[in-house]
């Protein structure tokens, strides 16, 4: 599904990412864990195509596809989702009115009509209930006045509501209460199928207790330094990052 | 300047699509403006004496007054000897006509512009005067309007039908001296819709003028009046537009409107007039005074104004609340894009007891334009419990053009209360990405984000009037991508 090849990366002449390779094939789920300013969101963004960040070499593949060679918006149609670490809010636009504009705006790539108004909204309502989102959330101003756990439960709903093919996770974790976190790993295994792929970014190994990894990656200094299974993310838990950091530091 | 602030600035760019011009074949006065200019255009209407004397008393006084300078708003002067003061479609010539009669061009114009006048093609229920260069064209649903007791027509027709009600409330809110352009008005006002709303009567339907300006070097100078008597109600709804020209063009209006007791006028404008090209070339110089007054106890003014077009824009549409328990309100979104000049704002004179108000300002501006928020809320000594809240939100696109908020506040009642809140924001990158990150493309994330910051203002349109208005922001905010 995605395919990553020695993948460089500066902002602002700076380099942050510097080689990475990574695999993702449909069904899996990724955890990429790594210390603060490793490159994780950079990553993230990249992947997302967001303006500013100036690939020096590498190339990314995404269902065949030359990935980076697509405009934002397109990699989005084309099913690529991302959680935001820091999701905006919008003043005025209703979270209703932001997916069903994003909804029919992937419907329309594919080739479908828009969603019934009826049907739309029984989908939008049976996904917050899933998520345990009062429907009020639906009226309110995309993201405006959200706690920030509720601002990382909305970023979830909108993953479910446009069932995206492989979704990047940015510490959708972070400022979750532990119910929070059992509740929106509900969401995400829900969601998990044979034809779609998770990469999730996050800190903890408590997410990692709900959703089992298949790979687990440890960013440092930007590259992978440390690629393991489910037990890697124990390791890390217990021993911190000085033990990898050492090893990308050894391997630069 | 990152990769997508740039494309945000193209995609502002828009292309005007009411640009075109009308081939009709018209009489029209030679530029000029003098005694003889007033006297010819009163007679071509066969008015009254009292209206020839009044636009001379105004023509007179307009002599004797300085173009203002105090907006913020720079332009060369204007030479009034070279405007022309009447431009009629020939077919017009002579008193009102049906719809068969019209001319198929003037047809034609109304139905390009989305205005089908050709009354079973509306599906809406809404009656439209159609104002073309100086006269009414066209008004429909007048039969049906008139079993309600309700009086709709052009001014001209109003001059001759309806004499005394004309003369009764002529001036009495704006009156011939008023302001440089208000009194220019005054003296060579050639059309404008009129309406009267008796006692108790809720107008069936939304009324609406439609504002077309086709001849080159001619001046618009029309004139409205609303009359709501007491308890009755009316929605307004007023559009405009203008070819492409390199020339500037003058428009000067002025609307009055009073309200009697509990009364209730609600007046939306979606102004779309040729805001000149991208070098800041041509375009329509928009001076209006539009004025409310609640004369009335309980009675109640509303305006709400979308504005997208002009060149440059200088109006304050304001209320005068007399009647103890009156209400104003203002909402405004002007959008402002290339060299475009906005200064627009509203007044509130508070003069009864508990009057209130309610300002909510949207100023949006890209490109070079400079857009300016101006208001002034009065609060007289007998206004007891006065209340006005203020608030004026700001949105820049790109880092060239200017956003200028100046709130001017006078409070001669201890009692009264007056709030302000303003805000001055961007379109952030973050923004546009995230929304690009769900699927939209840039124009729609920028409609989409537009659209929400003005939700205030646009709820308060009527229902299909909004939709208008917020397909007009997307024209607004189309082009091509990078
Ligand atoms: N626009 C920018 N200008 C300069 N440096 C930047 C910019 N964006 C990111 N960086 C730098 O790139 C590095 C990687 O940042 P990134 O946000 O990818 O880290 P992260 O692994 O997600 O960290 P965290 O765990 O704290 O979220 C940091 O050192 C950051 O300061
Ligand atoms: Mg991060």
């Amino acid at each position: 599904m995605l395919r990553i090849e020695n993948l460089h990366v500066s902002v602002e002449g700076k380099p942050i990412l510097k080689g990475i390779d990574l695999n993702v094939k449909a069904g899996e789920v990724h955890a990429i864990m790594g210390p603060n300013g490793s490159g994780k969101s950079t990553l993230a963004h990249v992947l997302a195509g967001r303006p500013g960040y100036e690939v020096t070499a590498g190339r990314v593949w995404y269902q065949g596809k030359d990935l980076l060679a697509m405009a934002p918006e397109e990699r989005a149609r084309e099913g690529l989702f991302l959680a935001f670490q820091y999701p905006v809010e919008i003043p005025g636009v209703s979270n209703i009115y932001l997916l069903k504009a994003a909804l029919n705006a992937i419907r329309k790539h594919h080739g479908l009509n828009e969603l019934d108004a009826m049907d739309f909204l029984a989908t939008v309502k049976d996904k917050t209930r899933l998520l345990d989102m009062d429907e009020q959330f639906l009226y309110r101003a995309v993201n405006e006045g959200f706690s920030g756990g509720e601002k990382k439960r909305n970023e979830i709903l909108q993953m479910a509501v446009l069932e995206p093919k492989l979704a990047i996770l940015d510490e959708t974790d972070s400022g979750l209460d532990i119910d929070a976190l059992k509740i929106v790993a509900q969401g995400i295994n829900a969601l998990r199928s044979e034809k779609r792929a998770f990469i999730l970014v996050t800190h903890y190994q408590r997410l990692l207790n709900y959703i089992k990894p298949d790979r687990v990656h440890v960013l440092a200094h930007g590259s992978i330094a440390k690629s393991g299974d489910a037990g890697l993310a124990l390791e890390l838990e217990k021993q911190g990052y000085g033990w990898v950091e050492q090893l990308a530091d050894a391997g630069a | 300047m990152s990769a997508n602030a740039q494309t945000l600035e193209q995609l502002i760019g828009h292309e005007y699509k009411q640009g075109f011009v009308t081939d009709v074949e018209t009489d029209f006065f030679p530029p000029g403006l003098n005694e003889g200019t007033i006297r010819a255009l009163s007679a071509i209407k066969k008015e009254p004496e009292f209206m020839l004397e009044w636009r001379l008393a105004a023509y007179r006084h307009w002599l004797t007054m300085k173009s203002p300078e105090w907006a913020h708003v720079s332009f060369p002067p204007i030479d009034y000897q070279a405007i022309s003061y009447y431009s009629a479609p020939k077919t017009q010539a002579d008193g009102p006509k049906s719809l068969d009669e019209l001319d198929p061009e003037l047809l034609e114009t109304y139905k390009k512009l989305g205005i089908p006048l050709a009354e079973q093609e509306r599906l809406a229920g809404v009656a439209v005067d159609a104002v073309f260069d100086s006269v009414s064209v066209a008004t429909t649903f007048k039969e049906k309007l008139a079993e309600a007791g309700v009086i709709f027509c052009s001014f001209s027709d109003a001059v001759q039908e309806h004499p005394d009600l004309v003369r009764q409330y002529l001036g009495t809110v704006v009156p011939y001296t008023d302001n440089f352009f208000a009194v220019l008005n005054s003296a060579v006002f050639s059309d404008g819709s009129f309406v009267f709303i008796p006692k108790g009567v809720r107008c069936p339907m939304e009324l609406s003028t439609y504002f077309r300006i086709n001849a080159a070097n001619t001046g618009q100078f029309e004139r409205t009046l609303i009359i709501a008597e007491d308890d009755a109600h009316v929605s307004y709804l007023e559009g405009c537009t203008a070819p492409m020209r390199d020339e500037n063009q003058l428009h000067a209006a002025v609307v009055e409107l009073i309200a009697l007791d509990r009364a209730e006028i609600k007046y939306s404008t979606v102004q779309n007039w040729y805001p000149g090209d991208k070098e800041g070339k041509g375009g329509i110089y928009n001076f209006v005074t539009k004025r409310g007054a609640c004369r009335g106890v309980r009675s109640k003014i509303s305006w709400t104004q979308v504005e997208t077009g002009s060149a440059i824009t200088w109006k304050y549409p304001g209320c005068i609340l007399q009647g103890d328990h009156s209400v104003g309100e203002f909402y405004s979104v002007a959008v402002t894009n290339n060299y475009q000049q906005a200064d627009t704002g509203t007044k509130m004179i508070h003069i009864g007891k508990n009057t209130s108000s309610t300002i909510i300002s949207k100023g949006i501006s890209a490109g070079h334009a400079q857009n300016s928020y101006r208001g002034l809320v009065k609060i007289l000594k007998g206004a007891e419990n006065a209340r006005n809240y203020t608030q004026c939100d700001s949105l820049l696109i790109g880092d060239r053009c200017g956003a200028h908020t100046f709130p001017y506040v006078v409070v001669k009642q201890p009692t009264a209360r007056v709030e302000h809140e303003a805000s001055t924001s961007k379109i952030s990158e973050d923004q546009l990405f995230f929304c690009q990150q769900r699927g939209l493309s840039m124009e729609d994330a920028v409609s989409m984000i537009v659209n929400g910051f003005c939700k205030e203002v646009f709820k308060e349109l009527p229902m299909e009037f909004a939709v208008e208005a917020q397909a007009l922001l997307g024209i607004s905010l189309e082009g091509s991508v990078g």
